[in-house]
């Protein structure tokens, strides 16, 4: 039973990386309507501009946590201006498909930099595990959830009080009459690229902090759609929950998978097996907007 | 279809032919018989190439089919092709012969495929991309995983294939196989969109809801794709695992399946000569890529182990150049060249 316990916390950790992920997959979703595949190396490209400065460069982490923030800011609107706004207006396939090339080019990139072994981050917390109902905790998942939580605070709060926000989500919810209000689309697309960013940045931080970090992390990108299925493509509060559930639930499977059938790696694939449930049974998840048709 | 200068239909029928003219017949004859002497000139790296690109064709217009003609996203071609590939090769190991146990393959993948492409019902447009993406994780995690079959991450050891006795055992013998069978693909695809079936899959892509009004079964058709490109996929997979004589589970990931898109993309959505062109584009690609690192070890030594990282890179920058300057893909340029030159001194 501890043993599931400790699953289901390291699943909530894990969670809750998903969660803010997931937050910027959906945040350029609701304003662009532009499926992000390239969600996970832009996690990477933050987690590895961090680990370069602090270690390469040896700037305290603070301020190289704060300068890859500001460098994540200039990525997001480089991507958006250079790749995604010709694409304005075209298919699908075509939107999905620059963004594969994109988290290709992200990849190739920081191969070409950093190489492929695994870096670990300097230790910025304690290691010594604090008790949390009889089970041993690092401080640094403490922080991490933590500062997911602060994270959602601080968004949920951005777009229902601030100026933007709000323009962000009159854009998100009809394009033409946010534009006949005099809210400049194109500033719009731009700032959901560079939150979306940051927000990966942030994750790809922590992530460092937990696990190291190597040039898979990309893959990271993947996990996020059962997230972002579950809560509903287009709701923040579902990728709140959606990340954090799809964390646990693949943890709790993966080890239930052990015991009970012997499989290894099950983890990798539980979530798109949820995923596959959902979208048969309640494809718009559990918050998201559903498209009816009339005809 | 837009008749030439000077060439007017009198039915359908003649519209809707595949040569026009003459002209494209012994073009393409032409074309032909250029291939089927290749081999005997080229060396055998070269046979090797051109046997990959005859593979990568039917894949790409297989995949074409369902995504450019059908307008169904499919992430998860890598893994249909995979299962093909799985099915032919245990089918050949169990004493079927080499072309049922093709076609078994082709029908096991055409299976899954259907059964992947149940939810396309319910789901458009992106959702059904990220079920597919979804479908070729799940199957990756079988290949890996289902070792009695697969083999696991050891892999498969297949023998080369044998017709009437007739052992297809190197480079120059395999080209000849591997072309017939994609002439046969590149045949079906073509009829196929000639025909009624055709005509409702490029209606559900273009909008669902007319073409339902229009009295296409949505279901009916969309599985149809499926099966009709998923079978081809999974011959695809066939060739390939007796043509390489090996297959393992990383062979059929995820970036497969991008590389297969990618392909259509470039070549042209819907068009059977834009996944040919697409097809040897990107099988080109890597090799003049290597050959290219390698003539640069010179000035850049430590060039050769950045090359995987360098072929990613350059696959995602050509990806996204040609999804901007180029979305109709090299079909369409192709066109506009021959268009171009047939006015050539008298443009306008």
């Amino acid at each position: 039973m501890e043993y599931y316990l400790q699953l289901f916390i390291n699943g909530l950790v894990v969670g809750g990386i998903y969660s803010l992920v997931a937050l910027g997959f959906v945040v350029i979703y609701k304003a662009t309507k532009v499926v992000n595949f390239a969600q996970g190396e832009m996690v990477m490209v933050g987690a590895y501009v961090c680990f370069g400065l602090t270690v390469q460069l040896s700037i305290p982490f603070v301020w190289a946590f704060f300068m890859t923030l500001g460098f994540s800011v200039v990525l997001g609107l480089l991507v958006e201006r250079l790749a995604l706004r010709p694409l304005i207006g075209e298919a699908h396939i075509c939107v999905i498909m620059v963004t594969i090339g994109l988290s290709s080019v992200l990849k190739s990139i920081v191969q070409l930099i950093w190489g492929t072994q695994i870096r670990v981050y300097p230790e910025v917390l304690p290691s010594t595990p604090v008790m949390i109902a009889g089970l041993p905790v690092a401080p640094v998942y403490i922080a991490a959830f933590a500062l997911s939580g602060v994270l959602f605070g601080l968004f949920t709060l951005f777009f229902k009080y601030s100026r933007m926000g709000i323009a962000m989500r009159a854009t998100a919810h009809d394009q033409q009459a946010a534009q006949s209000m005099g809210i400049g689309i194109r500033g719009i697309f731009a700032l959901s690229w560079c939150i979306a960013c940051v927000v990966s940045t942030v994750g790809g931080v922590i992530l460092g902090n937990i696990n190291g970090i190597n040039s898979h992390l990309g893959v990271l990108g993947l996990k996020v759609f059962p997230a972002v299925i579950l809560g509903g493509l287009d709701s923040l509060l579902g990728a709140a929950l959606g990340g954090l559930i799809i964390g646990v639930l693949e943890n709790v499977c993966d080890g239930l998978a052990k015991d009970l059938l012997g499989l290894g790696g099950f983890r990798d694939v539980a979530a798109f097996v949820v995923l596959v449930v959902i979208l048969m049974i309640k494809p718009y998840g559990l918050f998201g907007t559903e498209e009816i048709e009339r005809v | 279809m837009h008749g030439k200068c000077g060439l007017f239909f009198e039915s359908y029928r003649a519209e809707a032919a595949v040569f026009q003219t003459g002209f494209q017949r012994t073009c393409l004859g032409l074309f032909v018989a250029l291939l089927l002497v290749c081999p005997l000139v080229l060396d055998s790296y070269l046979v090797s190439v051109l046997n990959l690109m005859c593979i990568a064709v039917i894949g790409a217009v297989s995949l074409n089919l369902l995504t450019g003609v059908c307008g169904q996203i499919s992430l998860g071609h890598g893994a249909f092709i995979g299962v093909g590939a799985y099915a032919a090769a245990q089918a050949t190991l169990h004493g079927v012969p080499f072309l049922a146990a093709l076609l078994l393959g082709g029908g096991a993948a055409a299976l899954v495929g259907m059964f992947f492409g149940v939810p396309s019902l319910r789901l458009k447009g992106i959702y059904l991309a990220i079920a597919t993406l979804a479908a070729q994780l799940i199957l990756e995690y079988v290949f890996l995983h289902w070792e009695s079959v697969t083999g696991g991450s050891r892999g498969l050891m297949v023998d080369p294939p044998q017709l009437f006795g007739f052992a297809f055992d190197n480079e120059r013998k395999m080209f000849y196989l591997l072309l017939a069978v994609a002439a046969c693909a590149l045949m079906v695809v073509t009829n196929v969109m000639r025909t009624r079936h055709g005509r409702a899959f490029v209606s559900i892509r273009d909008f669902y809801l007319s073409a339902e009004i229009a009295g296409v079964n949505l279901f009916g058709y969309k599985l149809a794709a499926f099966g009709l490109s998923s079978f081809l996929a999974g011959v695809a997979g066939g060739l390939w695992a007796h043509y390489t004589m090996f297959i393992s589970a990383e062979q059929f990931n995820i970036t497969l399946s991008i590389s297969y898109l990618a392909m259509i993309i470039i070549g042209g959505l819907g068009s059977v000569v834009g996944s040919v062109m697409g097809a040897v584009f990107m099988t080109l690609l890597p090799e003049v890529l290597t050959a290219s690192t390698r003539s640069l070890t010179g000035i850049f030594p430590d060039i050769g182990s950045q090359l995987v990282a360098l072929r990613e890179g350059v696959f995602g920058l050509v990806l996204m150049l040609f999804l901007i300057f180029e979305p109709e893909g090299l079909a369409n340029r192709w066109r506009l060249i021959k268009a171009y030159w047939k006015l050539y001194p008298f443009a306008h």
